[in-house]
């Protein structure tokens, strides 16, 4: 390691065991955020309607996700 | 302890996000405007009929619900990728590996997705190919975050062998090598009507890109700061305090 990144504190790895089961649920419920906020109503659409693609319209095309 | 890491990324992404609407409102909104100026004319006035919500709400508070959600989203899963990765890659400390994170999360799921395919305003794109445009987007975000993970695997390896300046070297050439293959494997876009500013077209696209710099320099450096005092909290000693 060089020496700007090298530690004198102990850099402790969290238990597998612990974090595991967060991060798989945690990211799965994450990514379906992030599907509702770039990707609802457009392609493919979980509600009907278009309010949700016009709500998050500005959002969509400022992040980079083709919005229609 | 990985759920007072989650909660803490969220509320940093909630911050990353007020930020990014404040940038994307001062930055991003006047060439979103310029853009549906330029679709009303071309329309011949001629609206699409009443929009379901007003260009008001859309630049306003729907476009901070949007930041703010993605904020928290990412946050959220950064925090995570975070637990999953402090004190297993490398020997970094938190603040460190929560800004080398952050910028590895920038490149692979901000910079590369966007230079393939980069952000379009209203007007830019065909209603009909929204679909394969999508897919095409996500399959590249996918690429490029794997791009990203197997990069540092590699760079990990090598760094005892190698040392950090070849192994870096390395592992950065696999990366620009693996990233260029597939920008070369997945099909191109160009769907700008005839006529579009093209002044526009950029200053839209480089203020995309500058609202996810201000959310993963925030997150990055936000979350360490945070995660710091969480981890390692008893064992810091400012120098002030001493």
């Amino acid at each position: 390691m060089t020496p700007a990144l090298a530690t004198d504190v102990a850099v402790a790895p969290l238990p597998a065991r612990e974090v595991l089961p967060w991060a798989l649920f945690g990211i799965l419920m994450l990514a379906f955020a992030i599907y509702f906020v770039g990707a609802e109503q457009g392609a493919s659409a979980v509600v009907q309607g278009d309010m949700i693609h016009e709500f998050m319209h500005d959002g969509r095309h400022l992040l980079g996700f083709p919005c229609h | 302890m990985t759920g007072a890491l989650l909660l803490r990324g969220m509320i940093v992404g909630v911050i990353a996000g007020l930020c990014a609407y404040v940038f994307a409102f001062i930055f991003g909104e006047p060439q979103v405007d310029l853009a549906i100026a330029f679709q009303t004319a071309v329309s011949g006035g001629a609206d699409e009929g009443l929009p379901a919500v007003s260009r008001q709400t859309q630049a306003g508070i729907g476009l901070a619900v949007g930041l703010v959600g993605y904020g928290a989203a990412v946050g959220g899963i950064f925090a995570l990728v975070f637990a999953l990765t402090y004190g297993r890659l490398c020997a970094v400390r938190a603040r460190g590996m929560a800004a080398l994170l952050g910028l590895a999360a920038f490149v692979s799921t901000a910079l590369v997705p966007q230079l393939k395919y980069p952000a379009n305003p209203p007007a830019v794109g065909l209603a009909e190919t929204i679909a394969a445009r999508t897919t095409l987007f996500f399959l590249m975000l996918v690429l490029s975050v794997i791009c990203m993970a197997v990069t540092v695997l590699i760079a990990r390896r090598l760094w005892r062998e190698r040392g950090g300046w070849s192994a870096s070297i390395i592992a950065g050439t696999v990366f620009f090598g693996l990233t260029a293959t597939s920008f070369l494997a997945l099909p191109s876009v160009n769907e700008m009507p005839p006529g579009f500013d093209p002044a526009v077209l950029w200053n839209f696209r480089v203020s995309s890109l500058g609202i996810h710099v201000v959310l993963w320099l925030i997150l990055g450096l936000g979350f360490g700061a945070v995660a710091e005092r969480l981890l390692e909290g008893r064992q810091v000693r400012r120098p002030a305090a001493v």
